[in-house]
């Protein structure tokens, strides 16, 4: 028995011994460590969910998250350096954009509204953008700096002109150990940065720790988004136990009976997949008006009209939209005001003017 | 290479020690599940998801897009009533193929057993909001409002059907535990039920198949009557559980 121990460990040395060879772990050859940073769950989210994804090759530092805030609110990523991240993604605004359409720097506009940024770590399914094209938060991040519509920069012009600053190689050098510039560092930082935007206080989440009681109107509004008859939002959006109010999946809600925006579908090319949008967290609503994908809506009331009696029906619609040809389940006057009442209840004042998610610069 | 080459050397060496050691005392095994699903013999492959319809013994004409179930307390129990349970569970989606194999965390004794599962989750696990990772899932949150008795989904299969017009209508065939809101307080019935395999050999490389046959939760079923707001409906609960009941099979046994 203890030959065979004492096999195993020579065996697990060994192969301990190879696998360092064969690391992919860039060392910076210093030995310097950055200070490691844990996020700041809230504790409904300790407590219901399970732990936020956070990649191994890119952990939560303290030099990393100042970096990628500095970046996101910096317009030196964009070509002709008048545009930044949080141009479209302000957090005033949840992280997303009050216009309709984005503008870029050309003033060309594109067809998708903005998407407010936030409890992002919890994103289980780990797809990107209203139609799921990016498959992570890092590979997100590449995207918008070279995108015509928006940054329209190319990355060797963007990492030339950080390298040429004075301050960002030292920052980069205390984030990840090196002084040299590249595209995967940049997004590394930023997502980061976009990790620590929890939002987990809202009226509703106070709730729920017994510090805050709801209205009858929003009490009422609750039981409307709970009950399969009425509302029946709880399968998509989420219940008090699933406090993200989302499901992270992609569906058709609806929203048109000639699909032009093919969403899911344009990137998987599947037909099943055409029209079929990601559903949106119903955190914060008060401040990420326009709503939909192509920001369509520019009221919480017009939301509610549209699922009450506004369906229309298209081959892929969800099965979960019921009575279409009513165009809903036409919910009361009082019962749609209840259920607005009770999704203003998810909004965190606190999330929006947190002064660590503001512009350092 | 030079590493897979040392690991195949370790293997043999360790492989050699195990003989060496040899003794009469009997390992403890994991038992592997998978889980398939057809429509009365007919597989059901992704491809088949919204596009093919079957005809069920109403003779409504539908079609599926998604098949999402939690199983739990797979149960071995040996011919001398000792009774196995790690008392875990699986949420199995046939659709997007996760939780298609599922090894429950118990190792018992190589041997004959009776095999049992529960469809959903019996009164005593059903309980509201205390599992994390089912409270949000690849497939959504899974639980149950608290204003229909909280605790968690058995099943959501949902697709279309074809109304006497012929227009496609959404259903939505959501198994819960049986509720009864009109009630004060809360009626509440278990319908969760206990799934039979009969008898299984186990040996030291055991896989089991358990197989849905999915027309059986429409044997008998009025889709046009019962396709939407099936949660709230108490009625509508027991007969999906009695339809429950003819749904699963043993299938093959691998060793
Ligand atoms: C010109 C406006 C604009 C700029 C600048 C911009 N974005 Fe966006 N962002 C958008 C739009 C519009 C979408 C949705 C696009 C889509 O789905 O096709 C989006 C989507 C995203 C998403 C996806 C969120 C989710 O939940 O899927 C992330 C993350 C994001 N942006 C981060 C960034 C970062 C980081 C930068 C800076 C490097 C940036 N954006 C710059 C407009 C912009
Ligand atoms: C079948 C899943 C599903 C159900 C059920 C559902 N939604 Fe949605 N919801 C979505 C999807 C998908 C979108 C995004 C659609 C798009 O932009 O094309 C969305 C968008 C929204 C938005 C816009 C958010 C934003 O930031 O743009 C609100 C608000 C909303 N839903 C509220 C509700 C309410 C209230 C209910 C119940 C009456 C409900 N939803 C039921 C899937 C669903």
């Amino acid at each position: 028995m203890n030959r065979y121990i004492s096999l195993y460990l020579l065996c697990s040395l060994f192969v301990i011994s190879c696998n360092k060879k064969d690391d992919g772990v860039v060392d910076p050859g210093n030995g310097y460590v950055p200070t490691p940073m844990s996020l700041n769950i809230p504790p409904l989210f300790e407590e219901k969910l399970i732990d936020p994804l956070i990649p191994t090759d890119n952990p939560q530092t303290v030099e990393g998250v100042a970096l990628g805030r500095k970046l996101f609110f910096d317009p030196i990523l964009s070509a002709d350096n008048t545009q930044a991240c949080a141009d479209c993604h302000s957090p005033q605004n949840a992280f997303t954009d009050e216009r309709q359409f984005s503008i870029g720097i050309d003033g060309i506009s594109g067809d998708r509204n903005s998407m407010p940024l936030f409890n992002i770590a919890w994103n289980f399914t780990e797809k990107f953008f209203w139609d799921g094209r990016a498959p992570n938060l890092e590979a997100q991040i590449l995207e918008p700096v070279i995108n015509p519509i928006e940054m329209h920069n190319t990355w060797e012009n963007a990492t030339a002109s950080l390298q040429a600053r004075n301050d960002y190689p030292d920052l980069f050098s205390k984030a990840f150990g090196t002084t040299t510039i590249d595209k995967t560092l940049v997004s590394k930082a930023i997502a980061q940065f976009l990790r620590t935007l929890i939002s987990g206080n809202s009226k509703f989440d106070k709730h729920l720790a017994n510090q805050a009681s709801l209205t009858p109107s929003e009490t009422n509004g609750l039981a409307i988004f709970l009950d399969e008859t009425k509302g029946d939002c709880f399968h998509c959006h989420g219940n008090p136990n699933s406090p993200l109010w989302t499901d992270n999946v992609f569906h058709n809600n609806g929203l048109d009976e000639v699909i032009t925006d093919l969403g899911l579908g344009d990137f998987t090319g599947d037909p099943r997949d055409f029209g079929l949008f990601k559903s949106p967290s119903l955190r914060n609503l008060a401040y990420t008006a326009p709503y939909m994908h192509d920001g369509r809506f520019a009221t919480l009331d017009e939301v509610i009209n549209h699922y009450s009696e506004g369906l229309m029906y298209s081959e892929t619609i969800d099965p979960l939209m019921k009575t279409i040809a009513q165009g809903g389940v036409n919910l009361s006057e009082e019962d749609k005001a209840d259920l607005k009442a009770f999704l203003l209840t998810l909004s965190d004042p606190e999330f929006i003017n947190n002064p660590d998610f503001q512009d350092p610069n | 290479m030079k590493k897979i080459a040392l690991l195949t050397v370790m293997a043999i060496v360790l492989i050699s020690c195990n003989n060496d050691d040899d003794t009469v005392t009997i390992t403890p095994v994991n038992v592997d599940f998978n889980f398939t699903h057809n429509w009365d013999g007919t597989a059901i492959a992704n491809a088949d998801f919204e596009t093919t319809q079957y005809t069920n013994t109403a003779s409504t004409v539908q079609t599926i897009s998604k098949i999402v179930y939690l199983i739990s307390d797979i149960t071995f129990t040996a011919a001398d009533g000792t009774v196995y349970d790690a008392g875990d569970y699986n949420l199995v989606n046939a659709r997007q193929e996760t939780g298609l194999t599922f090894t429950p965390n118990i190792q018992i004794p190589p041997g004959v057993y009776n095999v049992s599962f529960t469809f959903g989750f019996d009164d005593e696990d059903n309980i509201d909001g205390a599992y994390n990772d089912l409270n949000a899932t690849s497939e959504g949150p899974w639980g149950v409002p608290m204003p229909l008795g909280g605790g968690y989904h058995y099943m959501r299969l949902e697709g279309k059907y074809l109304d006497d017009t012929s227009t496609e209508v959404g259903y939505a065939y959501h198994t819960v535990r049986a509720n009864d809101m009109t009630m004060t307080p809360l009626l509440l019935q278990d319908t969760s039920f206990v799934v039979n395999l009969g008898q299984v050999t186990v040996g030291s490389n055991t896989n089991v198949e358990i197989k849905m046959n999915v027309a059986e939760w429409f044997n008998p079923w009025d889709l046009p009557a019962l396709h939407a707001m099936l949660m709230p409906n108490f009625d509508a609960q027991v007969s999906m559980s009695q339809n429950g009941l003819d749904v699963f099979r043993l299938g093959t046994v691998t060793q």
